[in-house]
């Protein structure tokens, strides 16, 4: 592949792309409507929110029931606190993701649509506005600015649209998904920002193109953000199907022994090293091995760290980040959060391990929402990775520097 | 997926009075927090009387009877 797609242009540094700057470079989309769509079946993109959805069946589903009046959502919310790739995408190349949200908004007969841009995310907010400014009239009058609050999980899709309606960024219950009942009862299509920056070069260069890039059968390119103890840690855009051991190499391999990897952020999965480094970086690859690849953030754990207490505090963070709306999310999470941070601060108890295991099952699949299933996962992850540290963990979190 | 009448629980909905265990402990029990956990799959044909009264009991409507698996 000849480097970059989303990324390739001015760089990233000279701050956002025009829109004069954006159509002298990739002229104009030249597919939309049902050609679109079927070209986005064929190209197999997946949403890059953290889902992994199939683009073309929620498309198909919202122009079935638009009747003129659906709704788009470009959700730029980006709550993963380990996750920058949409910020970057938003600041640097904001026009890509005005051509896909506009692109759905006409094949879709939406006569509305949301830019969704975290309230924290200011220099985010201030390129897309910009941007918006800066597009013909006809689309400027059908868009328009929301902030999402700063919660975790203001960037679920129905959290998005409670927002959009009524001013309330908590989860509501599906069904109905928002694709079929949406804002003001519209069909609503909540699509990712990476996710429409995809879509405004598939409507140019279709399908195959798309599939030109990829490695180990996978298709087209992913943006990801390596953290943790790596030389380099940013964003990276790779081809999917790159392996993680491929992407640490670009940037800069790792700054120490590594120990363990967070595959997928918090709503992914800990792997050892020995059995992370050739996972390919493909959502469909990762989901046959039972794991996620969520928005993309790669996180190496150095051996020098403690995964038992990284895991902790992130358990914490994620119970406090419940919207409180439903008992086995609220009071299982925060349960879980006092238990794993019980054995890291005064050491392993056998009580304390045995309901871990015990919770980390029965609260999976309980909530109006996915945030408790992705935080049992994750912590199930952990205490298989971790399984001996878990075993004898010592009373020493305090020693840990956060 | 089996065929037949699931039960689904609104989950923003129900605040853990625990009623519909009391009524149908054959397939709902609670949680430490006192919230139900249902028993997978379709509800077998000779309790089906007492999954209807225990929705119909539920104080504030939160558990259904659906034909697909919501698994909520
Ligand atoms: C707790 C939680 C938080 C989420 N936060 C975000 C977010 O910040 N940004 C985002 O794009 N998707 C987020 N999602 C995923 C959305 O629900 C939805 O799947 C996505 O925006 C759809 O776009 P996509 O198909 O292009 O990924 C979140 C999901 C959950 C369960
Ligand atoms: S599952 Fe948790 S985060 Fe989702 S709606 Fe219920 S309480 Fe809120
Ligand atoms: S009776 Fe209703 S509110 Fe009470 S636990 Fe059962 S479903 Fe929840």
């Amino acid at each position: 592949m000849s480097g970059l797609r989303l990324l390739a242009g001015p760089s990233l540094s000279s701050g956002s792309e025009t829109y004069a700057d954006h159509v002298r470079r990739l002229g104009a989309a030249t597919l939309a409507g049902r050609a679109l769509i079927e070209a986005l079946g064929r190209s197999g993109l997946t949403g890059r929110g953290g889902a992994s959805f199939s683009v073309a069946v929620k498309w198909k589903a919202v122009a079935v029931a638009s009747k003129g009046r659906a709704v788009v959502i470009a959700n730029g919310a980006e709550g993963e606190p380990q996750s920058h790739k949409d910020r970057l995408l938003m600041t640097t190349r904001p026009h890509l993701i005005l051509d896909g949200a506009f692109l759905a908004a006409r094949t879709l007969r939406a006569n509305q649509v949301v830019l969704y841009v975290g309230e924290e995310h200011g220099s985010s907010w201030a390129a897309m506005e910009r941007a918006l400014d800066e597009r013909p009239e006809a689309e400027r009058r059908i868009a328009r600015m929301v902030a999402a609050p700063h919660r975790y999980v203001a960037g679920e899709s129905s959290a998005a649209v409670h927002l959009v309606e009524a001013g309330i960024a908590t989860p509501t219950t599906t069904p109905p998904h928002p694709r079929e009942r949406g804002v003001a009862s519209a069909p609503t299509l909540v699509q990712n920002v990476e996710t429409l920056a995809h879509i405004a070069l598939i409507a140019r260069y279709g399908d195959a193109w798309y599939k030109s890039a990829g490695r180990r059968g996978a298709a087209g390119t992913i943006l990801i953000t390596i953290t943790g103890g790596v030389k380099s840690p940013g964003i990276l855009e790779v081809e999917a199907g790159t392996t993680i051991e491929e992407a640490v190499a670009m940037a800069g391999g790792v700054s120490e022994p590594a120990a363990a990897l967070l595959v997928g952020g918090y709503f992914g999965a800990w792997v050892p090293v020995d059995k992370g480094w050739a996972l390919p970086l493909d959502a469909a690859a990762l989901k046959a091995q039972g794991m996620n690849l969520g928005c993309g953030v790669i996180g190496v754990l150095p051996a020098t760290r403690c995964g038992v207490c990284d895991t902790a505090r992130i358990m914490r963070y994620l119970a406090q980040e419940s919207s409180a709306q439903c008992g086995p999310c609220f009071f299982g999470l925060r349960a879980l959060s006092d238990a794993i941070g019980r054995v890291a601060e005064r050491g392993t108890n056998r009580d304390d391990l045995a309901r871990l295991k015990r919770w980390a099952v029965e609260v999976q699949g309980r909530g109006a929402c996915k945030h408790p299933d992705g935080a049992v996962i994750f912590l199930r992850s952990a205490l298989s990775t971790f399984a001996d540290t878990f075993a004898s963990h010592p009373a020493h979190w305090r020693q840990q520097p956060a | 997926m089996r065929e037949g009448l699931h039960l689904s629980i609104d989950r923003i909905k129900c605040d853990g009075h625990g009623l519909c265990a009391e009524l149908l402990p054959e397939l709902i029990r609670l949680d430490d927090w006192g919230y139900p956990i249902i028993a997978p799959g379709p509800v077998p044909d000779h309790l089906l009387p007492l999954a209807q009264r225990a929705v119909a009991t539920c104080p504030v409507l939160a558990l259904a009877l659906r034909r697909t698996a919501a698994s909520k």
